[in-house]
């Protein structure tokens, strides 16, 4: 524990074993929507991003799904952490995860047939995503509860913006609608391609081209300016 | 092998001391009974309404596919026989079932049964409505097919495939590129052959598995 001492007391802000540096509520929410985005900075959660971004209705569902199961794991999670011993946390880390997504695709289900039916076999995968994992293990694990919340709504809102952006792309070229409302009319011939599996790749890629160029330009900015 | 191999992990790694056996049972027995009534508890609530959302769905595709009957008997399958009391001990939803619809004059407009075989990927599951006596399609609904977005999922949105079902005789073929003559021919999607093949296939199937089923059950069971 001293290495993490000595390197903060050093003013670097490196990736140490041990706690998140103390920030506010509102820091926690935004990092997980911008800097620390899961999907566009982070690449986590890849396989749902891939699969179920066709249409925007399915990108939405699967992005709360995802939210709601972050900020319950994330809350059990920052809670017991402290009685969970070393040994046993991953698989303890897991059965809550586990039990939320449960919970995800039982209410989907009773709510929202259609999209549940749409989802199929993404809904309990999401248990594989290492995004949940990741964030009970490197952030709620070593926090207090509300700022485990935050951080779930943080990342949540970050993960189903970047799914609603993708899949809004991929509805609109694919299809011509968008919740399934026809926006370009009867003469537009939709991009199959784009709900398509090749689609996901190709949107994920110019979305990912066009934040480089947004950060190479303000990086530019700000070396000008100074 | 090395010294740093014999040492193991760096101190700071290492948990300062191991902890028993009996407590990380204790732990995982705890979250393991907590996660299981949580899930057992969310079941418990959401089942009613997974349910209704079932039936409706069934309803609705029994309405659609016999054009608005005034109601309908259902008739269960069982020992290869149709009976209209339904089996007790089965599970049922793997009891297959046919939906008898009549029109307010209690004239009989047809049959309706769902089937599901392979598609392009995996199962198409179809309700179909028929009339048992000629063989003539009324209409078909997809219930559930996993078929190609944009593609074969045409199977499912095409109302112009949907639409020339209706009337046609099964044994049907599927004919490419022209509109299908009466009184057996539809035509495929294009991009979607296979899929509509599929459909196609379930829907000749389906119908000559069930006629003789329900001729039985008219010369007999109905009475």
């Amino acid at each position: 524990m001293t290495a993490v001492v000595s390197d903060q007391s050093a003013g670097q802000p490196a990736f140490v074993p041990g706690a998140p540096p103390p920030a506010s509520l509102g820091a926690d929410i935004w990092r997980g929507i911008s800097r620390e985005n899961p999907v566009l900075v982070q690449f986590l959660g890849m396989c749902p991003t891939m699969a179920v971004t066709n249409t925007l209705a399915n990108g939405i569902a699967m992005g709360v799904a995802t939210m709601f199961v972050l900020v319950g794991s994330g809350l059990l999670v920052s809670l017991f952490a402290k009685y969970i011993a070393h040994e046993v946390r991953i698989t303890s880390y897991i059965l809550i995860i586990a039990t939320f997504v449960t919970l995800a695709d039982l209410i989907l289900a009773a709510t929202f047939p259609d999209i549940s039916k749409a989802l199929g076999p993404f809904m309990p995968l999401i248990v594989a995503n290492c995004l949940l994992l990741g964030r009970a293990e490197a952030f709620a694990a070593k926090v207090g509860p509300a700022r485990a919340v935050a951080d779930g709504v943080g990342m949540g809102l970050g993960f189903t913006l970047s799914l609603s952006l993708l899949s809004a792309i991929r509805e609109l070229l694919g299809r011509g609608s968008l919740l399934g409302h026809d926006l370009l009319g009867p003469r537009f011939e939709p991009w199959v391609f784009m709900v398509m599996p090749p689609g996901g790749f190709l949107t994920l890629g110019i979305a990912l081209l066009g934040l480089a160029g947004i950060i190479e330009l303000r990086r530019r900015r700000a070396e000008g300016a100074s | 092998m090395t010294a740093a191999h014999q040492h193991g992990a760096p101190a700071a790694l290492t948990p300062s001391k191991s902890t028993p056996a009996w407590r990380l049972l204790v732990t995982l027995a705890l979250a393991g009974a907590m996660s299981g009534w949580l899930v057992v508890s969310v079941y418990k609530v959401t089942l009613p309404a997974v349910q209704k959302h079932a039936a409706e769905q069934m309803r609705a595709a029994v309405y659609e596919v016999l054009k608005a009957p005034a109601r309908w008997d259902t008739l269960y399958l069982v020992n290869d026989a149709l009976t209209r009391t339904a089996p007790a001990t089965a599970d049922m939803a793997t009891v297959p079932m046919a939906f008898v619809g009549f029109d307010a004059a209690g004239n009989r407009l047809g049959v309706a049964i769902t089937a599901a075989e392979p598609g392009f990927q995996e199962l198409v599951t179809l309700m179909i409505g028929f009339d048992p006596a000629s063989g003539t399609l009324i209409g078909f609904k997809v219930l559930d097919e996993k078929e190609t977005p944009g593609l074969g999922d045409k199977i499912e949105r095409d109302t112009a495939f949907g639409g020339q079902f209706a009337g046609r005789v099964a044994p049907l073929t599927g004919v490419k590129g022209r509109a299908g003559t009466p009184p057996s021919e539809v035509q495929t999607i294009t991009g979607a052959t296979i899929s509509s093949r599929a459909v196609i296939r379930i829907i000749n199937n389906a119908v000559a598995r069930w006629r003789p089923l329900l001729d039985a059950w008219d010369r007999e069971g109905a009475k």
